[in-house]
């Protein structure tokens, strides 16, 4: 896709629509994409968007299991925050690549 | 002649896609990799955003049973894609002596572990948060004297194969037997 321009900011998005560049995420960037996914971001969605992008800088691999851990949000409630698609819809909006685990 | 090729591309670009909508796995057999093939399977759809209902039948049914979810082995007899740690062949005869099915289970469990892969109860936590369902066999509950009480609690109901079929409507629906 290359690229384009998202709340003022210009990003580099891959082929899926991911950030190719976290360092190009900012929270108004990150209520744009969302809101392409038909997500309205509250302070929760944020916290788990924060988690994710800590976790990938520290260069783990991020599972719905360990979000569920995370004390943020149970798994049921990241379903709810991110419906259809809870880890590739919250990584998408946080700016990160998306993500290759299979659980 | 190239020009037919060239429309055959063009119509192929055309084409749109349609994603998997639902799917429905049966588990018949009770071993680890039996079972995780089906659980992997239907939490990776629910991940996906895509509708997944499992149904648990015959030896199958351990993976749901209470007393039994929680323990399951995978065969050492008979597995020709069994090896020894470092990638020597396993010999089916260290396969009968006890322990030794419990140690290669204990072993690929904790290996399980360290890819963030759960306990099969836990793993069914997950996949029913994220709106999968889990059902038993009728026929085989009926056969090894199982009911709902022995169940775990996330199986929803016993229903027979008739109605599991009945739950594969619409057309993006695939399914898949392990």
């Amino acid at each position: 896709m290359g690229q384009t321009v998202i709340a003022g900011v210009s990003v580099d998005l891959n082929d899926e629509g991911y950030l190719s560049d976290p360092s190009q995420w900012n929270e108004d960037v990150a209520v744009e994409i969302a809101k392409e996914e038909g997500i309205e971001l509250t302070d929760k969605h944020f916290e788990v968007l924060h988690y994710l992008r800590d976790k990938h800088s520290a260069g783990e691999q991020l599972t719905i299991r360990k979000v569920g851990k995370s004390g943020i949000t149970d798994i049921k409630g990241l379903y709810q925050l991110f419906p259809g698609g809870p880890l590739k819809k919250s990584s998408r909006i946080a700016g990160i690549p998306k993500p290759a685990s299979c659980v | 002649m190239e020009t037919n090729i060239e429309t055959k591309e063009t119509t192929t670009k055309k084409v749109e896609k349609k994603p998997l909508e639902k799917v429905l796995i049966i588990c018949a057999k009770g071993a680890i990799e039996d079972v995780y093939a089906a659980l992997v399977m239907a939490n990776g759809a629910v991940m996906e955003g895509i509708e997944a209902k499992l149904f648990f039948t015959f030896f199958g049914l351990d993976a749901i049973t209470k007393k039994q979810m929680n323990k399951l082995h995978t065969g050492t007899i008979g597995n020709p894609a069994m090896r020894m740690p470092g990638g020597l062949p396993f010999p089916t005869i260290l396969g009968i002596l006890p322990g030794v099915e419990a140690g290669v289970s204990s072993m690929m469990k904790s290996q399980m572990e360290k890819l963030d892969i759960p306990p099969v109860d836990e793993f069914m936590d997950m996949i029913t948060a994220g709106g999968g369902e889990i059902y038993a066999c009728k026929l085989a509950t009926d056969m090894f004297k199982i009911e709902m009480k022995d169940l775990s609690e996330h199986v929803k109901d016993i229903i027979t194969i008739g109605q599991f079929y009945e739950m594969a409507d619409g057309e993006r629906t695939q399914i898949i037997f392990t």
